[in-house]
This record gives C-alpha cells, structure tokens and sequence, in this order.
C-alpha cells in the first residue's frame, strides 16, 4: 500500500542512503546546513527528528541532541518551516513520537499533523512508540495525504505482530539491527541477518538501522541482503563534536557531507558485491 | 472525525467493567491505556501479559497463594484499620486509618513490587530493574529482590538521589544497584525513560518492575490488582469495626497505585465517595514558556496525551511537550497518572483534589502530634485535604496512610523551615532555628 512515490523512487535504483539528524540541533540555521549537506554527500531519503522531551527509544547521543534542539526553540511548526525551506533532492520522512502528533491535532487526533506534515513535503512518518497496534488512526490519515508509514522491526518481531506490521507498513520497514536504543556501535549486530532473513518474503524495501557509523559498516550490511541503511547517531556525533569543538557550521557540513559520501559509497560496494555474487552464481 | 470518535462501543463495553476486572483484557479504560512503546519491547509486553493471565488471574502454579504467603511472612499483612481518636474529634467524624505505613518497608510499594520480583521468578527472568523517584519503590523494590535472591538495578533521578539519601542507603544495603540519571531535571520521569532504554537492551531476561498503575498493558491492572491488597482488607475491617462501609475513602495519588489500591474493592460501592488527592505543589497555574508546572497535579491540571507506554491525562505543554512537575513530595512528583485513574474522573466515580505544599505540611504534623504517626509527605497531602474539607465528607472516613515519614524528615525540615507552619514544632531553642 505505498502512498508515496519519492519513497518507492529512493529506493528503486541501488540501495538507498537514509541519514537521520535532529532538526534544529543545534539550531535552525545551522541544522539547516548539515541536512542540505547530507543531501549533498549522497542521501536518498532524509529522516529529520522532531524532538520529543522523553524520547524512550534513543539512546544517549540523539537524546543530547533532542535536548539542544528543544532548548533552542524547536516546535512542530518550526519543524514545518525547516523542511519547507529545504532545498534537497532527497525524500523527506518526519521521526517523531506519538504524543507530539497527537497534540498539534488538538483533539481530533493525528490527521491536523499528517495535513500539515504532507503541505510542509514530507514523505513519510517514522513513529518509535507506536505499534502497529495502536496505529490505526494515524494509519488513516497518511493513507488519506499519501503519507507512507514505516514501522521498525526489532530483532524479537515474529509470528503475528510480524505479519500484522508488514500489512500496514509502507514506504520501507526499518529494519533495528540488535536490541536496545540508538547509538553507534563499533561492530554490526549478527542479529540482522536473521532480522534480514525473517523479512524474505515480504515485497518492501527493507533499511537497516541502529549501530551503522562507517562505510564498511554499509557495505557488510547492504552486501548482507538490505535494500538500505540508516544511520542516525554516528551523524549527530559530528554534530555534537562541532558544539564541544565550537567548529563553524561549515566545518561540520563538510564533515557530514564527508561521511554521508563514505557510507553511500560503501553501501554501494556492498550492493556490487551482493549483484557480484548473484551473477557468478 | 476525531480519534475519540473511532472508538468502538466494545471499547467502551470494556471500560464499563466492574471494578476489579476493568481493563484486565485489553489494557483500555475508555480512551486511556494501551500499549504505546518501541517494537522492541512489544514481544516482553506480550510475555507479561501471558504471564500476568496465567499466574495471577489463573493462579497457575499456586502463584497467589505464594504471594499472598510471602505478604504475610514478609510483608506483615494485614495491615490495620486504626480508629484516629483525636482526628475524628477535631472533625467531629470517624476517621479510620488504613495503616499501609506498618506494611514491611514501611509503604504501600512492597505489595506490588514483591508481586512483581515473584512473577519474575515464575517467568524465569534473571534480573531485575526499576526506577525511582521518592525512594520507596526502589527501596520496596531491592527488598523484595533480595528476598527472592534477584540481581536489581535501580534507576534514581540525580535530583532525587539527592533528596532522599537515606533509601538509596536502604537499596544499596539490600544488594541493588543504584544508577543515577543525570538528564532532564533528574527526577522520576528521566528515571522512567532512563529504566525503558535498560529494558530495550535487556529485554530478554530482565523484567522491568514498574512503581505504580502506569505503563503499557499490563502494568496498569496488574499493579492494581497487586495493590488491591489494601482496599480488599480496608472493606472488610470497616465492616468488621463498624457496621458498614465508610462514606468516604480518601488516598494521595502520584502515580496512581496508592490511590487505585485503596479504591479498588469500593468502586463498585456507589454510595462510598472517591477522593485522590494530588500534589498541587506551589499553585496550580503552569508556565507554559519554561515547560513547568508548579505541581504534580495531573488529574487535575492535565491534559490527555501518551507518555511512557500509555495514553492518559499528562501535564504537557501546547505542543505536547512534557512538563517538569513540583511538589514538596518527591513520591508525587511526576507529570502523568494511571489511565484507570484519568478513566475514573472522567466517569465522576473518583473526585480529584488538589493540596498545595503549606497544606501538605500542617497535614503532615497535625497527623505526626495529633495520632503519633509521622506520615510520608505523599500520604501528608490527604490530611491537608482532611482538614480542609472535613465538612464536606460523611460521618465515616477511611483514609490511607500509605507510608510513613522517617525518609521524609530531612526534606520535612527544610521545607518547613522555609515557611510558617502553624503546628510545627519550635525547634529555636534546640539548634538556634530549624
């Protein structure tokens, strides 16, 4: 049931780079910079986090970035603004928690915010706290902006829960590559090959994510089967040294810009290798 | 259509259940409840739940007659219901004290987290986590763990650690681990967040003991069913000491499980009226622009929105923000409440109140010079409505002492100190002022 079409296209030739950064961290202009710098280092498809004040399912990297943001003023609006004013070739999708979708409706539910979120360019929704048990409504509403919704497959996802997520998810599935919350990790998780291997039969794109920070990372993860990578906490780390190490702004772009191309680049060794293997096969 | 409008009359159905099964099938009390965590979690949410139907609804393995058991060996169940002579007196009512301050531990929390370390064990689990805010949950918490000889970590707020130094003492002393959470304001709600990260790295053999009547399905009915302990004996002492039931029960509510234990077995008693008496801190209006409210009044003050695994009524912003609540209490100190709870005002069946930190104060010594019991400051904000709205309460009044004051004497002091408390104790003499 894909809504949107810049999702479907993002993922249509070779594996799609899907880098994630906190919206406003550590303010509006400078996010603004680094985003437009990923985009520039190769990105398919963009996450951008709205922040949320108690953001269970991150770790401590993108926690510290959700803080700045918030201090330095962020709201759904201002959000609104930034992806508006973006000037990027890559898909947009909103990461967020329910509790700030729910509210900007006021009391009529999810669908104000997929109204304003669709008007603003966004493609897609990734929502950490919200199971597909519960989604039903704000199901409703991408499905009436032509919004996909990307649910996140843990490594403990079987059997029903897992058939009833690949039902209503759309876009791509966000493949968490070992338990636990966000942050980079200095090895990939074994558990993502069997995440991989469980996901087989379904006919969406599927995206690592969790644990990703550099292009070998990419290359075993893509050459491994994914359709792509996200990668969220080893970004925001470049943003968070260019706060402590009071960097310029485009100092830390060039860095992101520089490890956006390291990881789209080694995810497309991976998908060589992959395409590689299948033809000597 | 508005998401409330989607609602099934089944929903509804559920939701209009009697009181002790309410929510036990499906997590929902009307709108409020749920099961809004990370994927992660989803599988170890699904394990409870089947453990929680079988071991505690089913009984499966004798799970409650063990339970029950330990609560008496170990917790010093029943607790009683003790008539406050001086009390009913002064407000020309029977007061009845249900007396949870005696309960092993000395709060309410041993009920439910001795449940919980059990279940635990049944389930076969290896670790145990919890978080904090007051203390008494982690202190009921590292007690029940080590009596069932568990490993436990528990998750403390910096600012509460701060706070409460004797029970992190107490936890340390019981084995636990004490890990302090240094983000936000470092109160129960970091906590909380800080103990869910634990849980998504652990899940698959660590069970996540959660304070009170708040979280995904099913910690909201499970708690309240291991909580419902108090208002089951309450129920039957007030007939046993008096004839009857009481007019009124009257219980403090952070949280909620103090509140839905002691309401529990009345709710389905129409003509027995429900107070919870919340945290109003220092006033109740919010400053919107610093993301504080001055309070912990969540019933109250709050509005609906999903935090922490469920959907209830939270002290938020316009955004959906949440906000750093206060009270003089660290126990009531947190910007949600249990769904149930948030359910039962929306019905009219529970009134909530409101007492602020000066008349949680003066509750907290008229009960300490007029009874001899030093309460905890939680349960010191039903005495501050007590006094405030005896007149408008029935001629026979259980109110619950959820837990006794000796952690609270540091912070009773300061607080104290900083304002005039007409029945507090002149302390000039002793040390030069308080």
């Amino acid at each position: 049931m894909a809504n949107s079409d810049a999702l479907d296209a993002a993922f249509a030739d070779g594996p799609a780079y899907v880098p994630y950064l906190v919206v406003g961290d550590p303010d509006y202009e400078s996010s603004t910079a680094y985003v437009e710098a990923l985009d520039r280092g190769g990105a398919d498809v963009i996450e951008l986090g709205l922040p949320f004040s108690e953001p269970i399912a991150e770790g401590s990297t993108i926690q510290e970035a959700l803080v700045r943001s918030l201090d330095a003023g962020m709201t759904p609006d201002r959000f609104f603004a930034f992806a508006e004013d973006l000037e990027v070739d890559a898909a947009l999708v909103c990461m967020t928690y329910y509790n700030l979708i729910y509210q900007y409706g006021k009391g009529e539910g999810p669908r104000p915010f997929v109204e304003r979120a669709a008007a603003a360019g966004i493609q897609g929704l990734v929502v950490p706290d919200l199971p597909a048990e519960e989604a039903d409504p704000l199901r409703e509403a991408c499905d009436e902006f032509g919004l996909d919704l990307i649910f996140i497959v843990a490594p403990t996802t079987r059997g029903d829960r897992l058939d009833r997520m690949m039902a209503n998810v759309s876009g791509y599935v966000y493949v968490q590559a070992r338990l636990g919350t966000t942050g980079a990790r200095d090895d990939v998780s074994d558990q993502t090959t069997a995440s991989l291997d469980r996901l087989g039969g379904y006919d969406v794109p599927k995206a690592v994510g969790f644990g990703i920070s550099t292009g070998d990372h990419a290359e075993r993860i893509v050459a491994g089967g994914a359709d792509g990578i996200i990668v969220g906490s080893a970004l925001v780390d470049v943003v968070a040294e260019g706060v402590a190490e009071d960097l310029s702004t485009a100092e830390v772009a060039d860095r992101l810009e520089a490890l956006s191309r390291e990881l789209k680049q080694g995810a497309e060794r991976g998908h060589r290798s992959r395409t590689g293997t299948v033809e000597s096969a | 259509m508005s998401e409330t409008d989607t609602r099934t009359t089944e929903e509804t159905e559920t939701a209009r259940r009697p009181g002790r099964e309410r929510g036990r099938d499906d997590g929902k009390f009307g709108r409020y409840g749920g099961q809004y965590v990370p994927e992660a979690l989803m599988p170890a949410i699904e394990e409870l739940t089947d453990a929680y139907e079988r071991y505690v609804l089913n009984n499966e393995d004798g799970f409650m007659e063990e339970f029950r058991e330990r609560l008496a060996d170990f917790g010093g169940r029943p607790t009683p219901l003790q008539r406050a002579d001086r009390l009913s007196e002064r407000y020309d009512t029977e007061v009845y004290l249900k007396r949870e301050d005696l309960l092993h531990g000395g709060a309410h929390k041993l009920n439910n987290a001795l449940g919980q370390v059990l279940l635990a064990k049944y389930m076969g689990k290896e670790r145990i986590i919890a978080e904090t805010g007051a203390g008494q949950h982690g202190t009921a918490t590292a007690m029940a763990a080590a009596h069932l000889d568990m490993p436990c970590t528990i998750y403390m707020g910096e600012r509460d650690i701060n706070r409460q130094r004797p029970n992190v003492f107490r936890m340390k002393l019981n084995g636990s681990e004490v890990k302090p959470v240094t983000t936000g304001r470092g109160t129960l709600k970091e906590a909380i967040s800080e103990t869910m990260r634990d849980w998504a790295e652990t899940v698959e053999d660590t069970h996540y003991v959660i304070g009170s009547i708040v979280g995904p399905h099913p910690f909201p009915v499970m708690v309240r069913d291991f909580q419902a302990v108090i208002s089951e004996e309450a129920r039957e002492q007030a007939i046993e000491k008096t004839g009857g039931l009481p007019t009124d029960v009257v219980a403090c509510a952070g949280g909620g499980s103090n509140t839905m234990g002691t309401f529990a077995h009345f709710v389905d008693d129409e003509d027995v009226a429900l107070h919870a008496v919340e945290a109003g801190g220092s006033t109740l209006e919010v400053d919107e622009e610093a993301g504080v409210a001055p309070n912990s009044a969540s019933l109250f003050a709050g509005e609906e929105g999903v935090l922490h695994g469920a959907r209830t009524k939270l002290l938020q912003d316009s955004d959906g923000q949440i906000m750093e609540s206060h009270s003089v209490s660290s126990g009531l100190d947190y910007a949600g409440v249990g769904p149930e709870l948030a359910y039962l005002v929306d019905e009219e069946r529970v009134d909530p109140v409101a007492v602020d930190d000066d008349a949680a104060l003066e509750g907290f010594h008229r009960l300490s010079n007029t009874e001899g019991i030093i309460p905890a400051l939680e349960t010191a904000h039903a005495f501050g409505y007590l006094e405030a709205h005896h007149e408008d309460l029935g001629e026979r009044v259980v109110v619950n002492v959820s837990g006794r004051g000796d952690k609270d004497l540091d912070a009773a002091i300061e607080e104290t100190d900083q304002r005039d408390v007409a029945n507090a104790p002149d302390m000039s003499m002793f040390t030069g002022g308080m």
